[in-house]
């Protein structure tokens, strides 16, 4: 890709440096703490599944023991593995007996702590195996099928039934899609547990459960290979359950995430603290199992304005990018977003969001940036907002982006019906078809609109990320930097999940992946 | 020469039906999947659907494999049914809408204090563009938002939250009215909670006390009066269209 829009070097080197060192912060923050959520993470990770006769999930039955018989400071690794050792039970068996009150935790005797070190570590390696083997059957599938040329066509299932998801997955698989993401049920983010088993009803969505997530896999596969397309599945990384999320997806080989650092705080009023941990966690999960992540600065634009807001879009990109980095996803894995919100009423609005989107294509040229769709000013005219999506099409084309969430003319009507998607799809391979190439034609002046506008909005934003730097990362979200919206570091939900680590906080899980993603070793 | 005006056809508004491009004509566009593979028998279950549907010379103008056994298809035809649209009577919110300005002058000069709103998009329901478009501080389309209304304190308590926590909040503060946004609407979602907060309200003895108001895109007045509310704000409301109604609603029953 030959830059075209004459971008200063030095300043998104600056905008990059400031982005590191508050991500150095960040991660500083975070190794010094866990929460239940990376605990049942870890659980999950060693084979727990399941729940009990309440219908409370295993990994949570047991992390809430813990907690409340002594706290997690140690992490949920070493008392569950001197468990397993002191019963000879599996993980699985373990899990049933302590939910079952057949076995407390903390009446065991303590096996000896390198024992418990060293099985922790091999059972680990194992799961991590596991993961390793997907990622490999992916790459695998790759090689053989194709993977259709970037932007990849993504679009979403929503019928809150995952076997009717299965069919609209299947029919858009057919249609041309090559990302199905199964959007979850309204407020799944806010349980702080993952549902279980194989879900039929859900608001605006469908539960996130491992079972789904194996059902449309399964259909997916199937489909992909009459097609001979390799189609990514997508879920939602996101919430109360972030780490969880990922650890189901890593194993029932999932593609791509959404997975933002700081979506969950912004707009789901969800702890501060509490996200930063849970991202960081999940982040290397998903770094490990090779899945894209896809980040929400297109969120922001739908409370702000997308004009004067677009600085804080690419702020972000540049802070999602740097934990992104210290979390061991490498750029071809950072599908950072931003979406196409301009209000039609503004005159050269489609110039500004090709500036937006040149620019963050030049800034990240490696990353499969995630481009999404006019959502807020979509209006119940259907025929204006197919329009509307074929503008976004073709700015999406010029700018040679990742990956296309294509929009739908039914936008702020209802879930999309069978037909929307299809004509959705349709429309948007004519436009990628006729205009393949118009991006390696066209070349912007160095002193036009478009330029000034990406150089403007360049500047804006390492301006606020220096600010952000100065009053520090907790202060600048409690001051509304982002969206217009306030979060304050003590405020949301989910705080009383974040623990301290002591100092013999035990995570097999974090260790190996440290070591095989390359990161350095916390102390 | 004769007048063309007058050669122009007049609509009977007792007996209205579409218009194509010929009065009368009762042109209706409309497309749908069906569960069905594509071809001729595809085309005709359409025309027999359409004609159920009440369309005379239904036209199947499109139809198409969208895959898994579904066509899609789109069709025209005429519509047999007229309605007497003379006689029709929508309940509507009939308080005159003011400005920013007559609406802060208002309330200093009826009600004597600043007023209080409350809200907040209740339940799972995770969107707050609506809420935000009322109350932020910036607003939307060029009018601000109630937060920036120097007679009104105003409370936006943001997305997914309970109606037992609004409930808290409208008695901490006082609240004279209260505002709920539902964007979703899947199985009928936003009925149950817009009408569990009514109960909620009864059951505690405020509804009288305060002006109850809700809003989203599947919103209508009437939907809202046969919910219990005293307001129903659908799609292109602005903040000050909220306001005037209930300022004036709070003088006309009395709670200034």
């Amino acid at each position: 890709m030959t830059p075209k829009l004459h971008l200063d070097e030095a300043w998104i080197a600056r905008g990059r440096a400031a982005a590191g060192r508050i991500a150095d912060w960040m991660e500083a923050f975070t190794s010094a703490r866990t929460t239940v959520a990376v605990e049942r993470t870890v659980l999950r990770l060693f084979g727990v599944d399941g729940v009990n006769a309440e219908g409370v999930p295993l990994p949570n039955v047991i992390v809430d023991a813990v907690q409340a018989a002594g706290g997690l400071a140690g992490g949920i690794a070493r008392p569950f593995v001197n468990g397993m050792l002191a019963t000879g039970l599996s993980a699985q068996a373990l899990a049933e007996a302590v939910a079952d009150g057949s076995v407390r935790l903390d009446e065991l005797p303590d096996m000896d702590e390198s024992a418990v070190r060293e099985a922790g570590l091999r059972w680990a390696e194992g799961a991590l195996d596991r993961i390793a083997a997907n990622r490999r059957r992916r790459e695998a599938l790759l090689e053989r099928l194709d993977e259709g040329p970037a932007p990849l066509l993504y679009v979403i299932v929503a019928t809150g039934n995952i076997y009717e998801d299965v069919v609209q997955a299947r029919a858009a698989a057919r249609q041309g899609a090559d990302i199905i993401a199964v959007i979850r049920s309204t407020g799944q983010s806010l349980l702080d547990y993952v549902p279980y088993g194989a879900t039929t009803e859900g608001y605006g969505g469908t539960y996130a459960t491992q079972e789904n997530f194996r059902i449309m896999r399964e259909a997916l596969d199937e489909v992909g290979e009459e097609i001979g397309r390799y189609i990514r599945l997508c879920n939602y990384c996101s919430g109360l359950c972030m780490p969880e999320i990922a650890a189901m997806g890593a194993l029932e080989r999932l593609d791509v995430m959404l997975n933002d650092a700081l979506y969950g705080i912004l707009f789901r009023d969800i702890n501060p603290q509490r996200t930063l941990v849970d991202q960081m966690f999940s982040r290397m999960i998903n770094a490990y199992a090779g899945v894209i992540i896809n980040t929400g600065e297109d969120n922001y634009l739908t409370t702000a304005d997308a004009v004067q807001a677009a600085h804080t879009v690419l702020a972000s990109q540049f802070i999602n990018e740097q934990f992104a980095l210290r979390a061991g996803l490498r750029e071809e894995q950072m599908g950072l977003g931003h979406a196409f919100e301009m209000d039609p009423a503004l005159e050269d609005g489609f110039l500004l969001e090709v500036a937006q989107a040149q620019m963050a294509r030049e800034i990240f040229p490696r990353a499969p940036l995630k481009y999404m769709p006019p959502t807020k000013h979509m209006t119940g005219n259907i025929f204006r907002g197919h329009v509307q999506d074929a503008l976004f099409n073709l700015a999406g084309i010029l700018t040679q982006q990742g990956i296309q969430l294509l929009g739908m003319m039914t936008e702020q009507i209802h879930t999309p019906l069978l037909s929307d998607r299809h004509l959705s799809l349709e429309a948007a391979k004519y436009i990628f078809r006729n205009a393949r190439h118009l991006g390696d034609e066209v070349v912007f002046r160095p002193d036009g609109r478009i330029a000034r506008r990406a150089r403007e909005v360049l500047r804006e934003a390492v301006d606020l990320l220096e600010r952000i730097e100065r009053m520090g990362f907790l202060e600048a979200l409690a001051d509304g930097v982002f969206a217009d919206v306030r979060r304050t570091p003590a405020g949301g939900r989910g705080l009383s999940g974040v623990v301290m680590r002591g100092p013999t906080y035990f995570n097999p899980f974090e260790e190996l992946l440290r070591a095989r993603l390359g990161l350095e070793v916390q102390v | 020469m004769g007048n063309w005006r007058s050669e122009i056809a007049k609509v009977d508004l007792t007996r209205v039906r579409p218009y194509g491009d010929t009065m009368d004509d009762g042109k209706v566009q409309l497309s749908f999947s069906l569960p069905v593979p594509d071809g001729p028998e595809a085309v005709e279950a359409a025309r027999q659907l359409a004609a159920k549907m009440g369309l005379a010379e239904p036209v199947v103008v499109h139809h198409e494999d969208i895959g898994e056994g579904f066509t899609f298809l789109i069709l025209y035809g005429r519509c047999t049914h007229t309605v007497d649209y003379a006689h029709i009577q929508v309940p509507k919110v009939d308080a005159p809408r003011m400005t920013f300005d007559e609406i802060n002058r208002f309330i200093r000069e009826r009600i004597g204090r600043k007023i209080t709103v409350v809200g907040a998009c209740t339940g799972t329901d995770a969107h707050t563009v609506g809420i935000d478009a009322i109350m932020n501080m910036k607003g939307y389309h060029g009018e601000y938002g109630l937060e920036r209304y120097p007679e009104i304190q105003a409370y936006n308590l943001g997305s997914q939250v309970d109606n037992e926590d609004l409930l808290r909040k409208v008695v901490e503060v006082g609240a004279d009215a209260i505002l709920v946004s539902q964007v979703v609407t899947q199985k009928d979602v936003h009925i149950h909670n817009l009408a569990a907060l009514a109960d909620l309200l009864e059951a505690e003895g405020l509804r009288e006390r305060v002006v109850l108001v809700c809003g989203g895109p599947r919103i209508t007045h009437e939907l809202a009066l046969e919910l219990g509310y005293d307001a129903g704000f659908g799609p292109g409301t602005l903040a000050p269209d909220v306001a005037s109604f209930i300022v004036q609603e709070m003088v006309r029953r009395g709670l200034a």
